[in-house]
């Protein structure tokens, strides 16, 4: 089986600095891959890299494209780019303002990426929009709010329509669940894993937080100082770590 | 007279101006930035298009100038009287007779032939500028074509009015490839902008130049379900009977009586005086 995405020796320096380094993986049709660490360990580095916001200093992102099959996405043109980025990619922020448009509507935020691709017939704009908003749990009556009425955990899931509704096949998160408070969070994993399991996604996943890992991530790439220190099965690596970093992770989290 | 160069402006600024006019036509939507000059009137009051006036004066030429579709209000006859001090030109308020329309926000009702330039005023050249606050992204967007954001105005439109509400400035697609705004004229204009004549935008504030060469495709952005619709009120004119030109509501008293006339004065006047429109 071809990898969706094959990363291949990944660098970014901040001048002096390291970014990430040298970070190989690959990544399979369906998979959820989540990427933990501490804060500066790299992994927002990493994934803007992966996603297209920031050039890496060296390395290969090779994605599996629809029509041409695997390709280096970073000797890709900015038009390529785009349209991979509106089309088989999704990008979905840890702040909602950051993805969406605060003062367009719900409905105008779903379709923005439809529209974007040639969608001209409002009504099967509308009815799409409509769906979407169903499938993330918000009721169609507020399809013509504006995200800035919405609460925190309902701009997130919009958040997320937007970027689903053009099918994805891969979906970048950073801290999906961030600022959410835990009740809020536990829907949302659990509306995120659906998503991602009935529509076959494959996904990668930021997190400082191991809870969402174990519940999302299939496999589990442990993060330090712009290096991967651990990589392997989710479990494997939550309950036999085998860094020292990684077991410290994993004994700092608190059990209630 | 002496005192000024022809037309205001030194030759040197004059070229500089020519330039960026050439690069507009020859990308028709494209908005080419040019070293705008402080103009002896407030930005706003037409800056750009005078300067693009003044670029393309000749000093045969005939000068006419619109504001609103009128020739008498006080932007016209002021950027009027200036051109007849600094370049001497013959001025007139007769569309046909003119070979220079310098406009605000009108498309002249009578059809513009080959021998004449129009010359807009534009505030605010970026179409893309109420939905994407940053300069860099919308060259970005309009050098990729990514204009998904300008339906999505649209849509905004049908979802809180029921029907795409934008009534000026209405964007356009010219020859397939940049959006542009076309200055705030009513959407009624916006399929006068296919026309024989050279159309030259400049808008002063903003430093851009952009040109729809003659014959051009102009396409009013729209959706399938929703199509482009250059509504007008449903009313004659009160003074000439017109049926096919843009009207101005006129309240008349202040128990709401109200007239609808032509927004065009020259061609309600002409219609009325029996000329050939």
């Amino acid at each position: 089986m071809t990898p969706l995405l094959n990363v291949q020796g990944l660098t970014k320096r901040y001048g002096g600095r390291i970014g990430c380094a040298d970070v190989s993986f690959q990544l399979y049709p369906g998979e959820v891959l989540g990427i933990v660490g501490e804060s500066g360990s790299g992994k927002s580095t990493l994934l803007n890299c992966l996603a297209g916001h920031l050039a890496p200093d060296a390395g290969q992102v090779i994605f599996d494209t629809r029509s041409d099959g695997p390709r280096d996405v970073l000797t890709m043109s900015e038009p390529e780019r785009r349209m991979l980025g509106r089309t088989d990619w999704a990008f979905v922020h840890q702040n909602p303002r950051d993805g969406l448009r605060m003062r367009i509507s719900a409905g105008g935020n779903v379709g923005e990426r439809l529209m974007a691709v040639g969608a001209h017939h409002y009504g099967a704009i509308r009815e799409k929009a409509t769906d979407w908003l169903g499938r993330v749990e918000i009721s169609a009556a507020r399809i013509d709010d504006r995200p800035s009425a919405f609460s925190g955990g309902m701009q997130q899931r919009l958040q997320i329509a937007r970027n689903l509704v053009t099918g994805p096949r891969l979906v970048f998160m950073d801290e999906p669940t961030g600022g959410l408070d835990v009740s809020v969070q536990a829907r949302l994993l659990d509306l995120i894993r659906g998503l991602v399991r009935r529509m076959g996604l494959s996904a990668i996943v930021v997190t400082h937080d191991l809870a969402v890992v174990r519940l999302l991530a299939d496999r589990l790439m442990v993060m330090k100082d712009g290096h991967v220190i651990e990589t392997g099965l989710t479990d494997q690596v939550l309950d036999d770590p085998q860094a020292p970093y990684t077991q410290l992770l994993v004994s700092s989290v608190l059990q209630v | 007279m002496n005192a000024y160069n022809f037309a205001y402006l030194d030759e040197q600024t004059k070229r500089m101006i020519r330039r960026a006019i050439l690069k507009g036509v020859a990308v028709p939507g494209y908005q080419v930035p040019f070293a705008s000059r402080e103009m002896p009137m407030p930005y706003g009051w037409g800056t750009g298009g005078v300067q693009v006036t003044a670029a393309c004066l000749t000093p045969e030429d005939t000068l006419k100038v619109i504001d609103q579709g009128a020739d008498d209000t006080t932007n016209a006859v002021s950027i009027r009287k200036f051109f007849e001090k600094t370049a001497g030109v013959a001025v007139t308020e007769k569309t046909g007779e003119a070979t220079i329309i310098q406009t605000r926000h009108r498309i002249p009702e009578q059809t513009l032939t080959e021998d004449q330039i129009l010359v807009y005023q534009v505030p605010i050249p970026e179409p893309l500028r109420f939905l994407e606050p940053s300069e860099v992204e919308t060259r970005k967007m309009h050098a990729l074509e990514d204009y998904g954001l300008m339906h999505v105005k649209l849509y905004e439109d049908i979802a809180r009015h029921g029907e795409i509400a934008t009534a000026y400035a209405y964007p356009v697609k010219v020859e397939g490839r940049y959006v542009m705004d076309p200055s705030p004229i009513p959407k009624f204009d916006n399929p006068k902008l296919e026309s024989a004549a050279l159309q030259l935008f400049g808008a002063g504030r903003e430093q851009r130049i952009y040109a729809v060469p003659p014959y051009t495709k102009v396409v009013s952005l729209d959706f399938d379900d929703y199509p482009f619709d250059p509504s007008k009120p449903a009313h004659p004119c009160a003074l000439c009977g017109a049926e096919d030109s843009y009207l101005d509501e006129v309240i008349t008293d202040d128990a709401g009586s109200r007239m609808f006339v032509c927004s065009d004065t020259d061609y309600c006047a002409g219609r009325r005086e029996g000329r050939d429109a």
